[in-house]
């Protein structure tokens, strides 16, 4: 048997390795570090469609991760999807006519919101909305209208 | 003709029996559990035995299983083109399910049968009745110690596990198969959440831990005190437990990642 001492060095060096385990899944394995990010500020955008899209989504303008979406709601008076996200502070310079569209990440991928920057000198701020949106690319939609084309072409033939 | 009925009711009884006393012994234990705080030393002298010693084939173990993962995963994903889902793929298996499940299962092996075995010998040798003898209550001098130890390891173990898989899969992954590192970790961070993943597996290992402490110590406490039925004893905890665990992990399992 062992001194005490040994053993208690032991349990302790066991019980921190644990707690470093733990440590890193928290900060290097997970999305915890991104939490931190509070130095954001709001924007909306309103879509017809939002397709895939859920909260922690990627917001990205020219491809770079510039914020997350934070709220999915829909507006049940003018019908539409309203979409709120966070935009880092330090990306403050997005113009005010800006558009939003929703895009897809590979051709399986996630879908995000890609904010597509206007020429306005005056600049989006807190709590403003984006007017131009454009929807999600649903699949299914898009190869209904390819058959009712099809179909009408058939017919004037 | 009503004796196959018999032995079955018997054998139904007698599993509802165990199960109760199983019950009845657990609640002995948390009774003990305030006693353990006079005596902290029990408990290091435990955790060295069931935590520590329990390591080598806890890091072992995570760090080829992380391997494999990697090399597998590898080569299905560089078919789609998407070799750097490996992070994710690997993190997420790890930490939700094969993290807790495979450390419950070699914790079971490594310290469980040896407490089962323990005990049981403590109970054949009748140093338990010894204990009894001079006032001092064995499930609190020997049990409890135990099983708090085991209850604390467990959580430990399995993020140990996990973190150390996922760098043998880093290893493999980044070292040898030339995944970009900037995207395996960073596709990890995105896929994997707090709160959701991480927490519900250190949930899942805590449960487990539970589980598989509860049948060792019970399984020790009521082993018959011969070498046959200490030996049967140990191989009961080891099959129990992988079953309760298994089974158990099925249930968490559809209550955590049910809806999502």
């Amino acid at each position: 048997m062992k001194t005490s001492r040994t053993i208690e060095i032991l349990v302790g060096l066991f019980v921190a390795a644990g707690l470093a385990a733990f440590f890193m899944l928290a900060m290097k394995v997970s999305n915890i570090t991104e939490f931190t990010e509070t130095d954001v500020y709001t924007l909306s955008a309103r879509f017809d469609n939002i397709g895939g899209l859920k909260v922690r989504s990627p917001v990205r303008m020219g491809g770079v991760r510039v914020g997350r979406v934070v709220a999915i709601e829909y507006d049940s008076k003018q019908l539409e999807a309203v979409v709120s996200m966070h935009i880092m502070r330090k990306h403050n310079g997005i113009p005010e006519d800006s558009n939003a569209s929703i895009y897809t990440a590979g051709l399986l991928g996630e879908q995000y919101v890609s904010i597509n920057p206007g020429g306005a000198s005056e600049f989006l701020a807190d709590d403003d909305a984006i007017e131009e949106t454009q929807s999600a690319f649903v699949l299914e939609r898009m190869v209904g209208q390819f058959l009712i084309k099809e179909t009408e072409q058939g017919a004037a033939k | 003709m009503f004796n196959q009925f018999q032995i079955l009711g018997r054998r139904s009884m007698s599993v509802f029996q165990r199960l109760g006393q199983a019950m009845l012994f657990q609640l002995q234990i948390l009774a003990g559990l305030p006693g353990l705080l006079r005596h902290p030393r029990l408990l290091i002298q435990e955790l060295y035995s069931v935590g520590v010693q329990s390591l080598a084939i806890i890091v072992i173990s995570g760090l080829t299983v992380g391997m494999v993962l990697g090399l597998q995963m590898y080569n299905t994903l560089v078919d789609f083109g998407t070799e750097e889902s490996l992070g994710p793929v690997v993190a997420l298996s790890l930490v939700r399910e094969l993290g807790p499940v495979l450390t419950a299962l070699l914790f079971s092996g490594r310290a469980g049968s040896a407490l089962t075995a323990e005990i049981g010998l403590m109970k054949a040798t009748d140093q338990l009745s010894v204990m009894e003898m001079m006032a001092v209550d064995p499930v609190k001098r020997v049990v409890v110690p135990r099983f708090v130890a085991g209850v604390i390891s467990m959580p430990l173990l399995a993020a140990i596990f996990s973190a150390v898989g996922i760098l043998g899969s880093y290893m493999v992954g980044v070292g040898l198969l030339g995944v970009d590192d900037g995207a395996f970790w960073s596709q990890m961070q995105h896929k994997v959440s707090f709160d959701k993943d991480i927490w519900n597996g250190i949930i899942k290992s805590f449960v487990f831990g539970i589980i598989a402490t509860w049948i060792a110590v019970f399984e020790g406490y009521t082993a018959i005190p011969t070498t046959a039925g200490v030996s049967n004893a140990t191989t009961r905890t080891v099959v129990h437990t992988a079953f309760a665990v298994l089974a158990m992990d099925f249930v968490l399992t559809a209550i955590m990642f049910g809806e999502s």
